[in-house]
């Protein structure tokens, strides 16, 4: 199965955060480059979604869904930043 | 467009199935019509829940090819062998049935109308079914022209495997241009993958500054974004999806 993109969490991330976040930006915690959530690799699995820097491929974050709850660790985001209207 | 939720504001939503019909061999045209939808700009997605009789669930998105305030809303599923949704909404899924829905997501890839006095224009690229959200801003451009250049170069296997024929047919302001990889019925242009020659003879050049929307397969939008970048194109100006499958 190929990955995706960070559009594929936007659904999931819209019950967590109450907002659309395709469009905020996250920077990366390893090679610092700045980019949109929609832009950043994404693995699907039965266990959750696993977030990829699309410039140097470190881990960034891991998603999982446990009975209803949401919950998300950004071990490789040094700063997520909202879109502006 | 505000993106903010509003508390008790509804993500999930009861859709009821209107209207289902094939859309290619493979795919089908499934019509929702969702009373608590809040209506979706052009390119947006939704996800679709399915709950088993023992509580088990899966979900997947899928793009909606209808925009505007409407409360009812169109999308086109491609069965994927062995997938444990589509085979269900393609097959088994009937007028009258009733589905959980979240939506509409996805504000990065949207399409609205500009009120800038020169608009720049605006190039669509599609794979197979990635067709639909760019079908969606064809047509919401078509109802609210705001004078950019439409041009969709869409990649496909055979002829019967297009998605909205008709619809695009009658676009009178988006440019559309078809590759075929497997069987092409036009003798001039023999079937074949897309190429970078092939993307640079068939879209708008790197110096009009299109806004360039891509989706497809994994596979071919890293293929195309790449051959962008390589014309001269700004990274910046390119948004892609991609849903994974194959090329």
């Amino acid at each position: 199965m190929n990955h995706v993109d960070g559009n594929a969490l936007a659904g999931p991330l819209l019950e967590l955060f109450g907002v659309d976040m395709t469009t905020a930006t996250g920077r990366c915690s390893g090679c610092h480059d700045v980019d949109l959530l929609a832009r950043a690799s994404v693995y699907i699995s039965q266990m959750g979604a696993v977030i990829h820097c699309h410039s140097c491929g470190i881990v960034q974050g891991v998603l999982v869904e446990i009975e209803g709850a949401m919950s998300l660790r950004l071990p490789g985001v040094a700063l997520v930043t909202s879109a502006a209207e | 467009m505000s993106s903010t939720v509003a508390p008790g504001k509804v993500i999930w939503h009861v859709a009821r199935v209107s209207a289902v019909s094939e859309e290619t061999p493979t795919a089908r045209r499934i019509e929702l019509d969702i009373p608590t939808w809040p209506g979706n700009d052009a390119g947006a997605h939704l996800d679709v829940r399915l709950t088993a009789p023992d509580g088990y669930q899966a979900a997947r998105s899928y793009s909606i090819a209808s925009s505007g305030a409407g409360k009812r809303v169109v999308i086109a599923v491609d069965e994927v062998p062995d997938g444990e949704v589509s085979p269900y909404l393609v097959r088994a899924l009937e007028v009258g049935d009733e589905l959980e829905v979240r939506g509409p997501l996805g504000r990065f890839f949207l399409w609205v109308p500009s009120d800038e006095r020169e608009p720049a224009p605006v190039q669509l690229i599609a794979g197979g079914s990635g067709v639909v959200p760019l079908y969606a801003m064809a047509a919401a451009h078509d109802q609210h022209n705001d004078g950019s250049e439409f041009r969709l170069l869409y990649s496909v296997r055979t002829s019967g495997d297009v998605f909205f024929r008709e619809e695009l047919d009658a676009l009178t302001h988006t440019t559309v241009d078809l590759n075929y990889t497997r069987a092409s019925d036009d003798a001039t242009a023999p079937p074949g993958r897309l190429t970078q020659d092939k993307l640079a003879a068939l879209t708008l050049p790197p110096e009009s500054h299109p806004r360039i929307f891509v989706c497809g397969p994994t596979p071919f939008v890293e293929a195309v974004s790449g051959w962008l970048v390589a014309l001269g194109h700004d990274p910046l100006t390119i948004r892609t999806e991609r849903f994974g499958g194959t090329a």
